[in-house]
C-alpha cells in the first residue's frame, strides 16, 4: 500500500479537484480528511496545508483507505481550540452513492457483496439517469463518477452552486430524485403520482429509456419473474385483483413460462381493458410504476443529504477487492466492466516492470521522502482514470478561471 | 429602495408621532420581512413587554407542532393568540393605531432574536416558529393588501414568457397537482426563480424544473415568499449571533434577553425538562426500584423489568431510560451510580470506558453539553424503531398482542388491572390509540388513589409524557400520604 501512495495516488490531481485552483484556497485547507487505519482505527478531522502535506501525511499513516469530507469555516485540525459555533460544515460537493445491496430483491445473479457483469447493468441504467437528470433539470455540470471499488458507484458534483446546497436544499433534492421508497415489508415501492395522474415529467422522460433496459435487464437477462417468487412479487404490484388472481392462477400451473412471457400476459391483460376507462389508465399506470420499480436508480439517501458525510476518496484502494476506485466516463458506462479495473497489486507489478526495464533506473534512488513520483502512474494502467480526472479538473478549474475573470469588473465598479 | 424608505420614516418619527396622520403609515404594509431594525428609543419595560406578547403567540405555535396539529387547526389557535396578545389589524382598518400594533410587531420581532439568536437549536426553532406564524399572517391578509405588499420587495423572480410557457406546456401541466382543467396552465401566470429558493415543491415535486430552474405558478407563489422569509431570517440570525458578544451592554437587557429564552425552552415542547419536573425531592439510585413498581409506565417499567433481569440495556433502551429517570430526579452521581450497580455483569473498566461518558453526556457533562429533555410519547412512538433486539419504544405499540397482555398483567395485577380490563385496552391498541391505552391503565392502577375513568392524568387529560405519568403518579401517592396522615 504504501508504495501505492508515495508513487501512484494521484494527489496532485486530487488537491485540484477538491481546491477548483492551483493556489490552496479554503476549499483545501479547512477539508475534513478522515484517515481508516490498519486494525479499524478512525481518525476524524485532519486538514492540510498543500497537496505534499497530504501526501505526507498518507505515506506516515498508510491507511487502508480515506474519506473527504465537507469544508469547514474552519481548519479541522483545529476544531478543539475554536468555538463549536464557529465550526460548522459549510461546503461540500454534493454527493450521490448508488450501491448494489439496494438492489438485491430485483436481481437474480447474485447477491449481497457480489457483483458480476451482469448487475452492472443495474448500475449503468442508473448512472445513464441520474447523470441525465441531474444535468437537465437541476442544470449541473461537473459530476465525476467514481466506481467504489466492489459494488457501487458515487457521484461527486462540484458546482459552486451545489457545493453551497445547505442540508435542507440537499434533502430537497434527494426527494425529487427518490422513486424507489419503502422497506422491506412494502411491496409497492413506486408512489409518486398524485392520485391516478401522470407521472411528474422528470421521471417521466426517464421511463422511455428505462423501458429499453427492462426489456434487456428485467425480462431477458436477470429473468426475475421466471421464480415463484419472482412473479409472485410482481402479481402484488397489479392493482387490480380480479387481473392479478388470473395471471396468478395461470402462472401457478404453467411454471416453465419465461419472463418475457409473463410480462406480454400481462400487457394483453391490460389491453383488454378499453382506452380511456379508469381501470384501464389505472392498469397502463401500474405497468409504468412496475417498469420504474425495476429499472430507476436506488440511492442511499443518507449520504446525499448532509453536507458532513465522509465519502471515499477516489483512486483509494477497496480492501476487500484491492480495485482502485477509479473515476468512470458516464457516456462509455455500459462498456465499463468492473473486474477489470486495476488493482493495487496489478500496479504495482506494472512498476516493477517498469524499474526492470532499462531507462527507468533514474528513479530507483529517489525512494525516500523528496522523490516526486507523480508521473509513475503514467506508466501503468492507471493513466486513462487519473487522465479523465485531469480533463474533469480542467473544466473545472477553466470555469472557476472565468467566475474569477467576471468578479473583479464587478468589484471595480463598485 | 423600500429600506431607504423605512429608514427616512423611521429617522422621522419623533416629528410624526407628535402630528396625527391619517393616510400615511410608518408601516404600510401589515406584513414585515423585518429587514430593518426599530429605529429610535424604546423604554425596558416595552422592550421586555413586546417581546413576551410575542412569546406568547409563538409559544402556542410551537405547543401546537408539539401536538401535531393540522395545519388549518394552527391556524386557528395561533390568530386567536395573536388577537389576545398581539394584534395586527389590516391596513383598511382606520379605527385602529395600526402603527402602533405594527410597531409593537417589529420591536417584539427584534427582542426575540436577540434572545434565540444564541444557540444552533434555539435559532432553529425561532425561526420554524417566526416563518409559521408570517404564514399564517400572509394567509390572512387581505388580497390587495398582500399584493401591494409583495410588489414593494424584489423577490428577484423571471416571469415566464409565453413562448417558454407553450414550449414546456405538457410538462408544466403534469407538474401541477390540480390541473384538473385543461385550460388552467394555459391561464396561469408562471415565475421562474432559481431551485433552490423552493426546495418545499422541488422535494415534493410539485414545480418543473430546467437547467436548475424552478416553474412556479402563481398559486405556489407563497412557497417562495415564506422561502425567503426563511432564509433572510436565518441568516440574520446568525449575523446577530457573531454580534451579540460584543453588544456593548449594562446589565439591565442581558437578564431579560436570558429569561425570555428560558421560558421558550423549558415553557413549551420540553414540559416535562428538568426546571419544572422534580417536586424538589431527590431521587436516589437505590429508590428507583421502588419506584418503577409504584409509579412507572409501561415503557418505562418495560425497560427497568429487562434491565434487571439482563443487566443490560441497549443504547436507545439506555436513553430513553436514562433520560426519563434524569427528569424525574435523578441526579448524575446517583445515575452513575444506579447504572453501574444495574450493569452488574460488566468490568468497571469497561463501563467507565463505553457507558460514563453516554451518561455524562446525556446530563449535558460532555461533548456538545446540550440538556436534552426526556422523550415524549410522539418521540417514543414515532422515533428510533426499535430492531429486533430493542426493548425501548411503547409497548402498547410495539409488543405484539399476547406478549402485551401478559406484560401488563405480570406489572400491574398488584396494583388492581385484571383480566377483565384486557379486551377494552386491548381495544384501543387495535385502535391505534396507544396513548388513550396508557392513560386507561394509569386510572386502573390508581383507582384506590381516587382516579376515576375518564379522568386520566388530571382533568381527564391524557399522558403525553413518561415523565408526566409517573409525575402524577407520585403526586397522588402524596396526597394519600397526606390525608393519612391528617386522619391519624
Amino acid at each position: 500500500m504504501l508504495a501505492f501512495y508515495k508513487r501512484l495516488y494521484p494527489f496532485k490531481s486530487i488537491f485540484n479537484w477538491l481546491n477548483h485552483e492551483h493556489v490552496p484556497t479554503k476549499l483545501f485547507t479547512n477539508r475534513e480528511f478522515a484517515f481508516t487505519l490498519q486494525g479499524d482505527v478512525y481518525l476524524r478531522y485532519n486538514s492540510f496545508e498543500r497537496a505534499d502535506e497530504l501526501k505526507k501525511q498518507v505515506c506516515a499513516l498508510n491507511p487502508t483507505r480515506f474519506e473527504i469530507g465537507p469544508v469547514y469555516s474552519a481548519r479541522p485540525r483545529d476544531k478543539k481550540t475554536v468555538r463549536p459555533a464557529n465550526f460548522t460544515a459549510q461546503l461540500r460537493e454534493l454527493v450521490f452513492d448508488i450501491d448494489m445491496t439496494d438492489y438485491d430483491a430485483i436481481r437474480t445473479c447474485c447477491a449481497g457483496a457480489d457483483i458480476c457483469r451482469r448487475c452492472w447493468a443495474f448500475i449503468a441504467a442508473a448512472v445513464r439517469v441520474l447523470d441525465h437528470a441531474i444535468r437537465d433539470n437541476f442544470g449541473y455540470k461537473h459530476l465525476l463518477w467514481v466506481y467504489s471499488g466492489r459494488r457501487g458507484i458515487h457521484l461527486w458534483i462540484s458546482d459552486r452552486e451545489a457545493m453551497e446546497l445547505t442540508d435542507e436544499q440537499r434533502r430537497a433534492l434527494v426527494g425529487w430524485l427518490m422513486v424507489i421508497q419503502g422497506g422491506k415489508e412494502m411491496h409497492k415501492k413506486v408512489n409518486v403520482r398524485q392520485g391516478s395522474r401522470t407521472l411528474p415529467p422528470s421521471i417521466k422522460s426517464a421511463l422511455d429509456p428505462l423501458a429499453t433496459v427492462f426489456g434487456d435487464l428485467i425480462l431477458e437477462d436477470q429473468n426475475c419473474f421466471e421464480s415463484e417468487e419472482g412473479w409472485k412479487a410482481l402479481i402484488q404490484l397489479i392493482p387490480d385483483k380480479a387481473v392479478a388472481e388470473s395471471l396468478a392462477a395461470k402462472w401457478g400451473t404453467e411454471p416453465m413460462r419465461s419472463s418475457e412471457d409473463k410480462w406480454d400476459d400481462l400487457k394483453k391483460e391490460v389491453r383488454k381493458f378499453d382506452k380511456g376507462t379508469a381501470k384501464r389508465n389505472a392498469l397502463q399506470a401500474a405497468v409504468e410504476d412496475i417498469i420504474l420499480q425495476y429499472t430507476y436508480p436506488r440511492l442511499d439517501a443518507e449520504v446525499s443529504k448532509h453536507r458532513n458525510h465522509l465519502l471515499k476518496a477516489p483512486f483509494c484502494v477497496h480492501p476487500k477487492t484491492g480495485r482502485v476506485c477509479v473515476p468512470v466516463d458516464p457516456a462509455a458506462i455500459d462498456s465499463f466492466r468492473p473486474e477489470r479495473v486495476p488493482t493495487v497489486s496489478l500496479l504495482l507489478r506494472e512498476l516493477d516492470e517498469i524499474a526492470v526495464a532499462p531507462g527507468a533506473g533514474e528513479d530507483a534512488g529517489g525512494e525516500e521522502g523528496t522523490g516526486e513520483h507523480h508521473s509513475d502512474w503514467e506508466r501503468t494502467s492507471l493513466k486513462p482514470y487519473v487522465a479523465l480526472l485531469d480533463r474533469h479538473v480542467a473544466a473545472l478549474m477553466q470555469e472557476v478561471r472565468q467566475a474569477k475573470r467576471a468578479a473583479p469588473t464587478y468589484d471595480a465598479s463598485w | 429602495m423600500q429600506s431607504a424608505v423605512d429608514r427616512k420614516v423611521a429617522s422621522s418619527k419623533q416629528s410624526t408621532s407628535q402630528v396625527e396622520r391619517h393616510s400615511t403609515l410608518k408601516y404600510p404594509h401589515r406584513l414585515n420581512f423585518y429587514d430593518i431594525s426599530p429605529q429610535g428609543d424604546i423604554t425596558i419595560e416595552e422592550f421586555e413587554t413586546c417581546a413576551l406578547d410575542r412569546l406568547r403567540v409563538l409559544a402556542e405555535i410551537e405547543s401546537s407542532f408539539a401536538r401535531n396539529r393540522p395545519y388549518e387547526e394552527l391556524k386557528e389557535v395561533t390568530e386567536k393568540q395573536c388577537s389576545k396578545y398581539l394584534p395586527l389589524a389590516s391596513t383598511g382598518a382606520h379605527m385602529v393605531d395600526r402603527d402602533a400594533e405594527r410597531r409593537k410587531d417589529h420591536v417584539g420581532h427584534f427582542v426575540l432574536r436577540l434572545a434565540f439568536c444564541r444557540s444552533e437549536e434555539l435559532r432553529r426553532r425561532f425561526v420554524k416558529a417566526e416563518t409559521t406564524l408570517f404564514r399564517v399572517r400572509y394567509d390572512s391578509d387581505v388580497h390587495s393588501e398582500r399584493e401591494a405588499f409583495l410588489n414593494s420587495r424584489d423577490f428577484d423572480w423571471i416571469p415566464v414568457s409565453d413562448e417558454e410557457r407553450k414550449q414546456y406546456e405538457t410538462e408544466l401541466a403534469a407538474a401541477s397537482p390540480t390541473s384538473s382543467k385543461e385550460t388552467s396552465t394555459r391561464a396561469e401566470r408562471y415565475y421562474k426563480v432559481k431551485w433552490t429558493r423552493v426546495p418545499d415543491l422541488v422535494e415534493k415535486r410539485r414545480v418543473f424544473l430546467k437547467g436548475g430552474y424552478a416553474y412556479v405558478p402563481s398559486r405556489e407563489q407563497s412557497s417562495i415568499v415564506f422561502q425567503e422569509f426563511q432564509t433572510n431570517l436565518t441568516k440574520a440570525l446568525d449575523m446577530t449571533a457573531k454580534a451579540l458578544p460584543r453588544l456593548d451592554e449594562d446589565t439591565r437587557i442581558v437578564p431579560i434577553l436570558n429569561n425570555l429564552s428560558q421560558g421558550f425552552l423549558a415553557g413549551v415542547s420540553s414540559e416535562w425538562s428538568t426546571a419544572e419536573a422534580g417536586s424538589g425531592d431527590q431521587i436516589t439510585a437505590g429508590m428507583v426500584d421502588d419506584l418503577a413498581r409504584k409509579h412507572f409506565p409501561m415503557c418505562m417499567r418495560n425497560l427497568h423489568d429487562t434491565l434487571c433481569r439482563d443487566r443490560h440495556l441497549k443504547h436507545f433502551g439506555r436513553l430513553q431510560y436514562g433520560l426519563f429517570l434524569k427528569v424525574l430526579g435523578l441526579s448524575i452521581d446517583e445515575a452513575i451510580a444506579f447504572w453501574r450497580k444495574s450493569f452488574s455483569n460488566i468490568q468497571d473498566d469497561k463501563f467507565n470506558k463505553e457507558y460514563r461518558y453516554n451518561i455524562r453526556h446525556s446530563y449535558g457533562l460532555e461533548g456538545k453539553r446540550a440538556n436534552y429533555p426526556a422523550k415524549s410519547c410522539q418521540q417514543i412512538l414515532i422515533s428510533d424503531q426499535p430492531g429486533s433486539a430493542d426493548s425501548h419504544g411503547c409497548p402498547y405499540r410495539h409488543f405484539s398482542g399476547d406478549n402485551l397482555q401478559t406484560a401488563l398483567l405480570s406489572m400491574y395485577s398488584g396494583q388492581g388491572l385484571s383480566v377483565a380490563d384486557l379486551p377494552e385496552i386491548m381495544a384501543t391498541v387495535k385502535a391505534g390509540h396507544y396513548h388513550v391505552a396508557c392513560t386507561r391503565v394509569f386510572e386502573i392502577t390508581h383507582a384506590r388513589q381516587g382516579v376515576k375513568k375518564g379522568e386520566g392524568v388530571g382533568g381527564g387529560e391524557s399522558v403525553t409524557h413518561p415523565n408526566q405519568y409517573a409525575a402524577k403518579s407520585r403526586e397522588l401517592e402524596k396526597e394519600k400520604d397526606d390525608v393519612d396522615v391528617v386522619m391519624d
